[in-house]
């Protein structure tokens, strides 16, 4: 660059004010949850990464905002031999990235991959005597039992999910992360682009085939894309993103926090919405090896402490819209969701009875370790909450706060408190995790193969089996209905309340989608 | 002197060595699992120490030590674990952010505190003084982030002078580099000014007393010319060496406000490791650190002898 160039441009930045507006028509600014650190969907369970995931990557069956799942690379499929084979044809014209047709046996080879790592995934792989590619086109489930639930399974959102990617890349080790990403998704994703930890780019991908017909819904329907560009910038700090929201530098922001809505309300130019309705489900899980939570009737006895109410107060104020108490064992409004056993957790709380109960049931003033996650807020909220009506129903508690990443090593340990394991600690999921039993982790109760706290309890797991031969929806609800009460019994967790997580985008957008951040249907108006 | 510099920088290198040997064992027996936090919530302990082998995370200390060495000795800190990403590239990606928010800082720190501690010295007592040091007392009190969202608010939503965040990078032109760093450099810069102000300050008071700055009144030179050619000449050493050790100040700030501005600098590299356990990342970043403060510290070293002909190496 000539100096003179280089001053006139200068001094043409110095003079411009806010230079960064995101006012290009054709690129959307967005700031995500979180960092995108994973860039492959089987090796992580961040969200963020099940978001970037559907952008690059398509998927055989998407799903609709009434989780019903339909195809989507799919041009049809068909059940025979009593539902015992299916068979699955892909839509004409499908490209990857790279510009390689999309094949049946990329589709089986990235199925093999997910099957390793996602818990449905591996049901149905359990289930499937042989998967096949018959041609190009088709490719072929044959099972050992009916699959009712393989088109949901094939169209599941929350991480891992059946991301289609090229064989020789499906490929790869299950436990080794992709890098190079080739999905045939709408966006193409810009390696040379990406700054991890502060931003990363996505451009339209020209040979995408949107499916034709339907309404666009979720992840279901075509996937039209009206931006050239999507520049996620990664902005730590609420307060920065909600100013940089506000001041137009960005069009989108993920997760608007709490604190700042009604900032974000009061401010012109600004939208502040609950785009997803599964919201988030908070959870005290309790470690079931140990005491004094090894004891069924110690646990229940808890029961009568755990407010909901308080808990979703310290986590997102008091609004009524912005969370749910009376949860239980399964999403609220959702096909799977009952009233079954919720009388336990209504009314007001009565200490003094909890701390007869806990003596009676047997508790005798072991410590209890509660691990709390500063760095995340909502968690760190929860736990505070929990950690005074443990106390107030006469729990010695330990609290521990510490940052996430030590939580998540600490909880996998299995020793006595003494020896550095733990009690009890907070966390959330989505609500989408908790729409059935088929991915509900928390929900697991095999033993030591559980998830962390490793809870016991024969019945939930035979009743998880049923579900999955069950014949239809009815039958399903009528089985969680069972799992619900049993759970209520042997308490694998404590549900403490669904939140829902607001997001905030400039009134300029419109067909932002329900579900999680997709980038398909939105348009600058 | 050159033999002073050849010995300054050998000796830099049981010093980066000690560091590094700090730095790996402090990462190893802290808490945290990088495996257990990449495997996720559906993951089993299996799959968690498969990932852990698969990372060479389970493997012995000294080996794990011994290799880190022997790649950092052959200029490769290695690959992130997270991303998959060479350390070194991570690095240059974050490296002109921080360096151009510390650089800008630091000129505009030393361009206002110097004046400042000068103005309060030769005005000692009079209501110069006392506001220079009662902004002073603001600026080492006032969190740097608590200045960054009060700058933010005033300059870029009320005023719509400046941006609310990032950065552009220089070759995209000065203006625009510059439109970014403005308000993240004024709120970082606020401690530091404080201090050289401080102490610029105290070291004039101090050379303002000394009998040939009263003769050089006595024969009736300039104010200016006694401040800043005499006076200021022989206070430079403590300042210049209270900026040498201001540069950690700069550098544990630039974390914060990298996080406040959005900035993406090694600060925020640094602290996304760390509450990732990405050891690679921290080590490379740490080591980088270290290393511009010995070079930091050296420099100023060799500054006295320009301020002060009287040191010699």
């Amino acid at each position: 660059m000539r100096r003179r160039t280089f001053l006139a441009a200068s001094a043409a930045g110095l003079a411009a004010p806010a230079v960064s507006r995101a006012q290009d028509s054709r690129v959307l600014r967005f700031i995500p949850q979180a960092d995108l650190t994973v860039l492959d969907p089987m090796w992580t369970t961040a969200y963020v990464t099940r978001n970037h995931a559907f952008m690059v990557y398509d998927t055989l069956f998407g799903q609709d905002s009434q989780y019903r799942p339909s195809p989507q690379m799919l041009e049809g499929f068909t059940t025979e031999d009593g539902g015992k084979t299916w068979t699955l044809t892909l839509r004409p014209g499908l490209l990857f990235h790279d510009n390689e047709p999309v094949r049946a046996r990329d589709c089986v080879a990235s199925l093999q991959r997910w099957g390793k790592r996602d818990a449905f995934g591996g049901a149905l792989m359990a289930a499937t005597d042989e998967l096949v590619a018959r041609d190009d086109r088709t490719l072929v489930f044959r099972l050992k039992k009916p699959f009712p639930l393989l088109p949901a399974a094939l169209a599941k959102t929350p991480l891992f999910m059946p991301a289609i990617m090229p064989e020789r890349i499906a490929r790869t080790d299950p436990f080794t992360q992709v890098t190079e990403m080739v999905g045939s998704g709408p966006f193409r994703f810009k390696a040379d682009e990406r700054v991890p930890g502060a931003r990363v780019v996505y451009e339209k991908f020209g040979a995408y085939k949107p499916r034709e017909g339907g309404p666009t819904d979720w992840t279901s329907g075509p996937k039209v894309v009206h931006f050239d560009r999507v520049e996620w910038t990664t902005i730590p700090d609420p307060t920065t993103a909600a100013q940089a929201l506000i001041n137009g530098e960005q069009d989108w922001w993920d997760y608007a926090t709490a604190d700042l809505m009604g900032l974000l309300a009061r401010s012109r130019g600004v939208k502040v919405v609950v785009q997803e309705p599964s919201g988030q489900i908070a959870i005290l899980r309790m470690n079931h090896l140990q005491p004094p939570f090894n004891n069924p009737a110690i646990r229940r006895a808890l029961l009568g402490a755990m407010s909901q109410e308080d808990v979703m107060a310290a986590v997102v104020g008091t609004d009524p819209k912005m969370s749910r108490t009376g949860v239980g064992f399964f999403c609220p409004d959702t096909p799977m969701a009952s009233g079954v056993g919720l009388d336990v957790l209504a009314g007001p709380r009565d200490m003094a009875k909890v701390k007869r109960d806990l003596k009676a049931a047997g508790y005798s003033n072991e410590r209890v370790v509660l691990l709390a996650a500063t760095d995340f807020p909502v968690l760190k909220a929860m736990a505070d909450v929990v950690a005074d009506m443990l106390k107030q129903a006469g729990m010695n508690v330990d609290y521990q706060a510490t940052d996430w990443g030590s939580v998540v090593a600490r909880r996998g340990k299995k020793d006595p408190v003494d020896a550095g394991g733990w009690s009890a600690f907070c966390t959330a999921w989505a609500g989408t995790d908790h729409l059935n039993p088929s991915g509900h982790l928390s929900l697991r109760t095999n033993g030591e193969q559980a998830w962390f706290g490793w809870p016991s309890d024969p019945k939930i797991e035979q009743l998880r089996d049923a579900w999955f031969n069950a014949p239809d929806v009815p039958a399903q609800a009528a089985l969680c209905a069972d799992i619900q009460r049993e759970a209520f019994q042997s308490l694998p967790y404590i549900p403490m309340g669904q939140y829902l997580q607001p997001t905030a985008y400039r009134s300029s957008l419109e067909g932002v989608l329900n579900g999680f951040a997709l980038f398909w249907n939105v348009r600058r108006a | 002197m050159l033999g002073y510099l050849a010995r300054r920088m050998l000796a830099t290198i049981p010093v980066m060595a000690i560091v590094a040997l700090f730095v790996f064992s402090l990462l190893y027996i802290a808490p945290g699992d990088p495996a257990a936090i990449i495997a996720g919530d559906q993951a089993t302990p299996a799959d968690v120490e498969r990932i852990r082998a698969g990372l060479g995370l389970d493997r012995p200390f000294l080996i794990r030590f011994g290799e880190w060495v022997w790649h950092v000795l052959n200029g490769d800190l290695g690959v992130s674990i997270f991303t998959n990403l060479p350390v070194t590239r991570m690095i240059q990606q974050r490296l002109e952010p921080t360096m151009s928010l510390m650089v800008l800082t630091l000129i505009l720190s030393i361009a206002i505190a110097v004046p400042m501690g000068v103005l309060a010295a030769w005005n000692q007592g009079t209501w110069i003084d006392r506001v220079i040091m009662v902004l002073a007392v603001f600026g080492f009190s006032v969190p740097v982030f608590v200045v960054g969202y009060i700058l933010a608010y005033v300059f870029a939503l009320e005023l719509d002078w400046f941006p609310v965040q990032g950065y552009t990078p220089l070759a995209r032109g000065f203006g625009p580099w510059l439109n970014n760093l403005v308000l993240p450099s004024v709120a970082l810069g606020g401690v530091y000014i404080a201090l050289i102000a401080r102490i610029t300050r105290a070291t004039m008071l101090e050379v303002l007393g000394q009998d040939y700055v009263r003769t050089a009144k006595a024969k009736g030179v300039g104010s200016r010319t006694i401040l800043f050619l005499h006076a200021l000449k022989n206070a430079a050493v403590p300042i210049v060496t209270v900026i040498g050790i201001g540069v950690a100040l700069l550098i544990g700030g630039a974390v914060v406000t990298e996080s406040v501005f959005a900035i993406p600098g090694l600060g925020r590299l640094v602290v996304d490791a760390i509450l990732r356990r990405d050891y690679p990342v921290i080590q490379g970043v740490v080591l980088l650190f270290s290393f511009v403060y010995v070079l930091v510290n050296l420099g100023v070293d060799l500054l006295y002898t320009v301020f002060d002909p009287r040191i010699r190496y």
